[in-house]
């Protein structure tokens, strides 16, 4: 889902499970890789919330996260990051980051 | 779990090339894409060398394009990553953490990653201020210091492609003289944002939440200097992704896999390498893309003989 200032308070940080949250931009090579494999799992993990921040369109969520690179994702658990990690990589890596914080 | 006819390990141009001929070849191929799906290209701007693209590609719509081109044609691609292969006897087996496959045939295309540079403070600060992709994060330097290491084509182009954002941008060369070539070279020193650092090395990055300083080391005199830069940008080279297969498959010197003479197979009867994993001279998307083809039409014609 689409997350916005106005959105990522509801969505992120009062969720009852795990968030996964995907900084991305479209001119970015490894988030057009990346992105499909995300959706991929938000249909295989119920588990979990997944959460996409457009940087070009969100930018004051990417300087209030201190976002310096993409794709960064950051998993929230209790409205708190407990991950941060950022570059592309099988969706079994990605599927691995967030089981072991669910 | 039925065995598989060959199997692809790697998804760049030569991976995926090697798809779509198998697959046309009614292989079946199993394409497993790896940890940095899409390749090299992925982190590239426009390719304007692709053979037939006179007005020039975005390296991720040329893989995307490919992908597309391999799954027409019958190749199963899975989004995960080889961790462990044995290929003492056939059929092979290829094992990924959620996954063991058999195959009669394996075709390796897992092409080279970047190098890093293995100082301190590199992997802390990898993602917040120090990156291998400047088309995915120089937007994240507009008005700021940026380093680039690295002296050759690819830290030219990095360098060159920053200066749309930062303010400054300075390239740390460890010799006195780049190996990039020519036209790359005299589109750095045109630039007026672009300065140089010579005979040096990072010894060290510094920085608490984000990147603040790169500590360098002059080679000649020892002399110690700190940088004040928000971004640094490692372009120092690629090794070839051969760890699973060391000890199992003959590797030369360096590490890339070695060819039977005039044929894509590798030391192992049944095993194809192809692309930058084993190509220390061309290592361009063309030839990767060739020796993929090359590879595939062997792997058919063993197949066929070894029925």
């Amino acid at each position: 889902m689409e997350l916005t200032s106005e959105n990522f308070d509801s969505v992120v940080l009062q969720a009852d499970r795990p968030v996964l949250v995907d900084f991305w931009a479209p001119w970015c090579g490894p988030c057009q890789v990346m992105g499909p494999l995300v959706e991929e799992l938000e249909a295989e993990m119920s588990e979990a919330v997944f959460g996409k921040v457009n940087v070009d369109e969100q930018p004051d969520l990417a300087r209030q996260f201190n976002i310096l690179s993409i794709p960064t994702f950051l998993i929230f658990k209790g409205g708190q990051v407990l991950e941060q990690f950022s570059g592309s990589m099988s969706k079994e890596a990605l599927k691995d980051k967030i089981t072991k914080l669910l | 779990m039925d065995i598989k006819n060959v199997i692809i390990i790697g998804s760049g141009p030569a991976g995926y090339t090697a798809g779509i001929y198998t697959g046309r070849a009614q292989l079946s191929p199993l394409l497993i894409a790896g940890g940095e799906p899409g390749g090299q290209l992925i982190t590239t701007t426009t390719v304007e060398n692709w053979p037939g693209e006179d007005d020039g590609i975005l390296g991720a719509a040329l893989m995307q394009n490919m992908e597309r081109q391999a799954k027409k044609y019958g190749t199963e691609i899975v989004a995960d990553r080889v961790t462990e292969v044995d290929v003492t006897s056939r059929p092979f087996t290829v094992k990924t953490a959620s996954t063991t496959y058999q195959t009669h045939s394996i075709i390796i295309a897992t092409g080279a990653s970047a190098r890093w540079l293995g100082v301190p403070g590199e992997n802390e600060l990898k993602g917040r201020g120090i990156s291998a992709c400047a088309t995915c994060d120089g937007f994240f330097f507009r008005d700021k210091h940026v380093v680039v290491v690295g002296g050759g084509d690819a830290a030219l182009e990095e360098a060159t492609y920053l200066t749309r954002y930062a303010s400054k941008v300075t390239i740390v060369v460890r010799k006195d003289v780049l190996s990039a070539s020519k036209p790359m070279i005299e589109r750095a020193e045109k630039n007026e944002k672009i300065s140089f650092i010579w005979n040096s090395q990072v010894k060290e990055f510094q920085g608490t939440q984000t990147l603040e300083r790169v500590v360098l080391t002059n080679s000649q005199t020892q002399e110690e200097t700190v940088v004040d830069a928000q971004g640094c940008f490692v372009a120092i080279g690629h090794k070839p992704n051969t760890e699973l297969f060391a000890g199992k498959i003959e590797l030369d010197a360096v590490g890339y896999i070695v060819h039977q003479c005039g044929s894509m197979e590798t030391s192992v009867p049944g095993i194809f390498a192809c692309g930058d994993v084993t190509d220390h001279s061309y290592r361009q998307a063309i030839t990767a893309s060739g020796t993929g083809c090359m590879a595939a039409i062997d792997c058919e014609r063993f197949l066929a003989k070894n029925d």
